[in-house]
């Protein structure tokens, strides 16, 4: 045991050079004049490049978001693509500032890794793929079944619970990249495709012919997607937190990227307070006092911001669903920005 | 050495810091003492920044319950097995890809090698086409195009396999044949096997004194084969064919029983094999190059067949020159078939450095050890071509 410790030089220069990277992000951040944003290599609706490299999704949003809180400009952000696998290594070495990418909070994630979840921006749980073809109609039907899926993913762990725990067997066939999933799924190699069923939305839209497959009803887990920081800088963690708190009050308030100009005269006090226009808000979190002025005005509002990325007029066609505010019945539910 | 001290000195015994042998063995200490340090500096400090991080450390993870399924195991396993084991079957499935690889890659590129400077013109570009394609194209594109191309021309549904007999099938799964299960008689047959192995390796000897002494040939190679394998295959007979085949059978997905060979696996070994292989042709061409033409003249002079020739004077030189730049072939396959992880091989990287290690988030100590598992086949890879190096090397008298 001791003797393999020795052998980690590697990665242990790794960590070592690591610990600095802990101290205060935002500082970091303000001085590098933008933000290092961690995203996924591609995923439609959460975080994707278009045809001009232009990164856009919700996940992408909370960059966004950050960036014009604490610059006044959504531009000013970075973006490195990571693999499931990579992501957290990624975070750890500060590589990254902060990781909004489809990412599920576990217990495990939060304590083991050093690590810190800071709030939910899409409720999710696990799915199934299949193709029409097959004629199956529940998940409980695939016994034998091969089943393509990432690695380092809470996919591939509910995959095993889900089997185990209905006694029936699978094949597991598991990939380093989201690409080579969808690609051998598509190629006929599995029976069946998972991933969170955002995930399948999404990336039933690489596919040779979409129409032929088909998600199965079952939802076999909670997955709470939103994004990490490094474990230890609080402060940093309270910007991301609020950043997406902001944006859904403004939602909740009927403020969006169209009407905050003139809501900055609005009577609402919580409106001011939120805008910039009364109390200090920004202060406290090191930021300007116009800080959610400037999210709402460049990024839009929560359900803007779902509506242009995942929402039932684009091609991935989520409806809200559980995603809502929570006084329409939903599980959206900002804190109070006072 | 005592000589060597004193060269150069006036009489008399020189002070300790100027004889040599004594700033020698300071200056290692000195050294040793140093990386002995730096090591111990680093670990703790690891440890230390890992702690305030906040991340998990130590290896008692390799005692938990794993509960991910491994598409391919050589060994028992299933969900509720640890991680420890997980980590075995993964080293298993390493070793097996690239001790298949090896076997492969070295059998190819021999016969290409040799093809390409045979005097038959369509062999030898054909072969010189093979080679310059291979090489030249990286590694991973190949393993990609085995997989996917490959898996594209195989029957996608599983009731349109390709269908040999009703016993052995192919479609985009894998191959799936049928398993053998031994009764109780086969075990002769395995003891006739090993027994055939001894008695060639007495065989070979006895030959080799006999021709030594009295000059006579005996076809050494023809009755090894026989007796390894010609043998038990009579006694296998005789026995009554002493096995049960469990055949594949089709269930609502896929085949179940029997044995099955997955895509990745050989999509995997054939782009390893096929990659090194054009590497190795080379080296075997310079190997082969390198004995002088001389060599053969003299040969021919003195009566020997071309086949002999080859055998008896070219290859034995050509080798001393082959194996050093071979055992780096080996190696550099051996370490090549981490690239598993692209296409779902469960090798060590993806299975022990890939959810093992995402499941634990020990990174350092999952790292640490697949390193150290690497290091140990390459230092064995060495080790082995070098012990054969040293027995092929020229004896000067
Ligand atoms: N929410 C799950 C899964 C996240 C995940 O990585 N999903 C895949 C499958 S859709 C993905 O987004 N891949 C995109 C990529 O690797 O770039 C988790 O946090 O483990």
């Amino acid at each position: 045991m001791k003797g393999l410790k020795i052998v980690t030089v590697g990665a242990v220069l790794a960590f070592a050079a690591s610990g600095a990277a802990n101290a205060a992000t935002l500082d970091d951040v303000k001085r590098k004049g933008f933000v290092q944003c961690g995203v996924s290599q591609g995923l439609p609706g959460f975080s994707n490049p278009d045809e001009k490299g232009n990164w856009a999704g919700i996940d992408v949003d909370v960059c966004r978001g950050m960036a014009a809180a604490i610059f006044g400009d959504a531009k000013k952000v970075k973006y490195t693509p990571l693999s499931a696998k990579e992501r957290f290594t990624a975070l750890q070495s500060g590589e990254v500032d902060v990781l909004p990418r489809n990412t599920t909070w576990t217990l495990v994630r939060d304590t083991a890794l050093g690590l810190d979840f800071t709030t939910i921006n899409f409720y999710d749980g696990q799915g199934f793929m299949v193709r029409k073809a097959l004629g199956v109609k529940a998940a409980t039907e695939l016994d034998g079944a091969s089943v393509c899926v990432q690695i380092g993913t809470t996919t591939e762990l509910n995959l095993s619970d889900f089997f185990r725990a209905n006694n029936i067997s699978f094949k597991p066939v598991v990939f380093e990249k989201a690409d080579e999933v969808v690609a051998a799924y598509d190629a006929g190699r599995c029976d069946v495709y998972t991933t969170d069923r955002s995930g399948l939305a999404a990336q039933r839209t690489k596919m040779k012919n979409p129409d032929e497959h088909l998600v199965l009803p079952e939802v076999i887990s909670k997955e709470p997607l939103g994004p990490v920081v490094r474990h230890g800088d609080n402060n940093w963690g309270d910007i991301v937190r609020w950043t997406l708190y902001a944006m859904l009050e403004a939602e909740e308030l009927g403020v969006d990227s169209k009407n905050v100009d003139k809501m900055k005269d609005s009577k609402n006090p919580n409106i001011r307070r939120l805008l910039g226009v009364e109390g200090e808000m920004g202060k406290n979190l090191g930021l300007p006092n116009d800080w959610a002025f400037n999210i709402v005005k460049q990024v839009g509002n929560y359900g803007e911001s779902y509506e242009r990325n995942v929402g039932p007029n684009t091609p991935i066609a989520l409806a809200r669903g559980v995603n809502k505010l929570w006084k329409d019945g939903g599980l959206m539910y900002p804190m109070p920005v006072r | 050495m005592a000589a060597e001290a004193d060269i150069g000195q006036a009489p008399g015994k020189p002070p300790i810091w100027n004889d040599p042998r004594y700033r020698a063995l300071f200056f290692q200490v000195v050294v040793l003492g140093g990386i002995i340090f730096f090591f111990v500096y680093i670990t703790n400090n690891t440890l230390a920044n890992l702690e305030r991080q906040g991340i998990a450390s130590g290896f008692g993870f390799l005692s938990r319950t794993a509960g991910f399924d491994i598409s391919m195991h050589l060994i028992d396993w299933d969900e509720e097995m640890t991680y420890g084991r997980a980590f075995t079957v993964s080293v298993i499935n390493t070793l097996l890809v690239s001790f298949l690889g090896i076997v492969f890659a070295t059998l190819l590129g021999f016969v290409m090698g040799v093809a390409r400077l045979s005097r038959n013109w369509l062999i030898a570009k054909l072969s010189a086409v093979y080679i310059e394609t291979f090489r030249n194209i990286p590694l991973l594109l190949q393993i990609f195009f085995w997989y996917f191309g490959v898996l594209r021309n195989l029957p996608e549904s599983v009731r349109e396999s390709v269908n040999v007999f009703d016993l052995a099938f192919l479609n985009r799964r894998g191959l799936f044949v049928p398993s053998p299960q031994a009764e109780p008689a086969f075990w002769v047959v395995i003891v006739l096997f090993f027994g055939g192995i001894v008695a060639s390796i007495f065989l070979a000897r006895w030959a080799k004194q006999r021709q030594e002494a009295t000059g006579q040939y005996f076809p050494v190679l023809s009755t090894s084969a026989g007796l390894i394998l010609g043998v038990p295959i009579l006694a296998f007979i005789v026995l009554g064919f002493p096995i049960n085949w469990d055949v594949p059978e089709l269930g609502r997905f896929n085949f179940s029983g029997g044995a099955e060979l997955i895509p990745e696996f050989v999509a995997l070994l054939l782009a390893l094999s096929v990659y090194t292989a054009s590497f190795i042709a080379e080296i075997v061409r310079a190997g082969i190059l390198s004995v002088s033409h001389g060599q053969t003249e003299a040969a021919f002079a003195l009566g020997l067949r071309p086949n002999w020739t080859l055998r008896l004077i070219i290859i034995p030189q050509a080798l001393r020159v082959i194996i050093p730049p071979l055992t780096s072939q080996y190696l550099n396959l051996t370490k090549n078939s981490s690239l598993a992880a692209a296409i779902a091989y469960p090798d060590l990287i993806l299975v022990f450095a890939g959810t093992v290690l995402m499941q634990t988030g020990q990174a350092v100590e999952v790292i640490a050890m697949a390193m150290a598992v690497y290091l140990t086949i390459s230092l064995l890879i060495s080790a082995l071509m070098n012990w054969y190096n040293k027995k092929i090397a020229l004896v000067e008298r």
